[in-house]
């Protein structure tokens, strides 16, 4: 009995010590994201900051009916098919080609490394000379005979933008995936060599098998990370790209309007989107951690 | 055998080189044009910011490495004359290194509590840590917009500071370091009669500094490479950061840009070379949600 009081008290005190450990991030956590985040759910369901009139899901009606939020939603998945895939196949090529034995090869990871350093801002005057109508990349596809495309401003604006983020992005991508190939038995491959297994099959018989969480983590992060796209856009072109509207753009745009409903509705839903995306992303983790050890 | 391998090597290295160049070569044509004349940049590109006025001209652009002559004159207007630029970039510095110190201020005291004490409510919190850190801006600018106006900051630094400090990226990586270090060393630090605030800073902080030192890397160029946060919170053209800045160039200032886009990459340019390996040490860490 005295016993367990005591350490239902021990306990107790150990629940207020981590709270007043956690305390100042818990504050600043609940007052700019979780407590505003609860109005904003409030606004998507009245109908003005004015009249405060409850419509329920009326704003998301409107807002599935929006012309420009459909646009960008359209432009943005539209993005993430593209870019997704490309982002998580060149990375894990990328690793796998670090794995080999080159010359230079800490130095290869250092070049591949760097685009992350470097402030999109900074390099954007070279995207821009590069993908100009009179731009290099045109003068060079000329020589081939090929018209001269006005890249940002036609349909192949995208890909402007997915060679961006691939840019940007591999190098991250591919420490994951060093990250991963590090995890590999170094038995198994060592037997496989004794065995003469050729490249290939270590490949798909024991790499990609031991690297397939990274591949999902690697694809769920970098479907999340295609929805930020915006930054690239925005300091290529302007708030109205022709052909580049995106999500972000649409939040931004509609800022200046100060459009609380239609915001926050648009903010409700990409929440929801994401916690669907992230659960999966535990699911994957989940799942796998009980095949590999890893 | 042995020369097919050796062919093999060759053209993985060879593939290697060319990622490299496509890797490195916007970075290097920045640093390299930033000491071209205003004149030889004009003959070069001039047809494209030309063109971005509206006019047409059929004249070729001309990507060049290498300047015909050095010049420094950009860099001294922009560093001494022209003092916008150099106004811009200290609003960079103004809005961003306090984000990185109290993020990692705030995050290490919150990793510890996460690392020491576990208990239901604790690990609901930390999924919800780890759900808030993957959302993009267009879900969490709305709520930052809305508490700026309430606490009247909206147009002033706070309002991308605050929200910045405490940001649950830290957090999240700096709890995964923290449950590393053995439960010995804590225990007997306990045995020995330290409060809870003597281990956290005499043991687990000193434990950690190496992963401090890579969650900070990693903050500064997240919040160095800013755009939509002080697009939307700081709407003063003033108070805005040099990244956000320097895509509204004039046609007549390309090499100012220039060199003030490659200015602008020295400070995380020279944390990334001193410190790779702390970065790859965090991003390697980074590759798994769970605690």
């Amino acid at each position: 009995m005295e016993k367990n009081s005591i350490k239902r008290i021990e306990k107790r005190k150990d629940f207020l010590r981590s709270l007043c450990f956690l305390s100042p991030s818990l504050l600043g956590v609940g007052v700019f994201f979780i407590v505003p985040f609860g109005v904003v759910v409030y606004y998507s369901m009245i109908d003005g900051v004015g009249s405060r009139n409850f419509v329920f899901l009326d704003n998301f009606i409107k807002l599935f009916h929006n012309y420009s939020f459909l646009e960008a939603a359209k432009n943005t998945l539209h993005f993430s098919v593209l870019a997704v895939p490309l982002a998580v196949i060149l990375a894990m090529v990328l690793a796998l080609m670090l794995e080999a034995r080159i010359p230079f090869k800490s130095q290869f990871r250092t070049f591949f490394l760097s685009p992350m350093m470097v402030p999109v801002a900074s390099v954007v005057l070279i995207w821009q000379v590069l993908f100009d109508n009179n731009g290099t990349v045109n003068e060079f596809l000329m020589l081939f005979g090929a018209e001269r495309i006005d890249w940002l401003q036609s349909d192949y604006g995208l890909y402007v933008v997915v060679f961006l983020f691939l840019w940007k992005n591999l190098g991250y991508n591919m420490i994951l995936f060093m990250a991963g190939l590090a995890n590999i038995p170094k038995e198994l491959l060592e037997v496989a060599d004794v065995e003469g297994a050729s490249e290939w099959y270590k490949f798909f018989a024991i790499k990609l098998r031991y690297l397939s969480p990274t591949v999902l983590f690697v694809t769920i992060l970098s479907l999340i990370n295609s929805f930020k796209v915006f930054r690239e856009i925005y300091l290529l072109t302007d708030d109205y790209p022709a052909t580049l509207y995106m999500l972000q753009h649409f939040m931004n745009n509609t800022f200046k309007s100060l459009d609380y409903q239609k915001l926050s509705a648009a903010a409700v839903v990409m929440a929801l989107v994401m916690v669907v995306l992230i659960a999966l992303l535990f699911k994957v983790e989940d799942w796998f951690g009980k095949d590999v050890e890893g | 055998m042995k020369k097919k391998r050796y062919f093999g090597r060759f053209t993985v290295f060879l593939l290697c080189a060319v990622f490299a160049v496509l890797f490195l070569l916007p970075t290097v044509l920045t640093f390299t044009n930033s000491f071209m004349s205003e004149q030889e940049l004009k003959s070069n590109y001039g047809v494209i910011f030309d063109s971005l006025q509206g006019g047409y001209s059929s004249e070729k652009v001309n990507l060049k490495f290498i300047p015909d002559k050095v010049t420094f004159s950009q860099y001294i207007t922009g560093l001494f004359k022209s003092p916008d630029y150099l106004i811009k970039f200290w609003n960079s510095v103004l809005l961003v290194l306090p984000i990185v110190i109290f993020q990692v201020a705030v995050a290490s005291v919150a990793a510890y509590s996460f690392t020491r004490w576990r208990g239901r409510i604790r690990s609901g919190i930390f999924f919800f840590y780890v759900i808030l850190m993957l959302m993009p801006y267009q879900v969490t600018l709305v709520p930052n917009f809305l508490v700026s106006k309430w606490l009247g900051i909206l147009n002033t630094r706070w309002a991308v500071i605050l929200p910045g400090i405490f940001a649950p990226f830290s957090v999240f990586l700096l709890t995964k370091f923290m449950r590393r270090i053995p439960y010995s060393l804590i225990e007997s630090a306990k045995v020995d009669g330290a409060g809870e605030w003597q281990i956290f800073t005499r043991i687990c902080l000193p434990q950690c500094r190496s992963a401090l030192y890579s969650i900070a890397i990693l903050v500064f160029i997240d919040y160095w490479n800013m755009v939509e946060q002080p697009l939307i919170l700081l709407q003063d053209a003033d108070s805005q950061p040099l990244s956000v800045f320097l895509s509204s160039i004039n046609s007549g200032e390309i090499g100012l840009a220039f060199a003030m886009a490659t200015i602008y990459m020295i400070p995380p340019l020279l944390l990334f070379l001193h410190g790779e390996e702390y970065l790859v040490e965090g991003i390697a860490n980074s590759g798994s949600v769970k605690g």
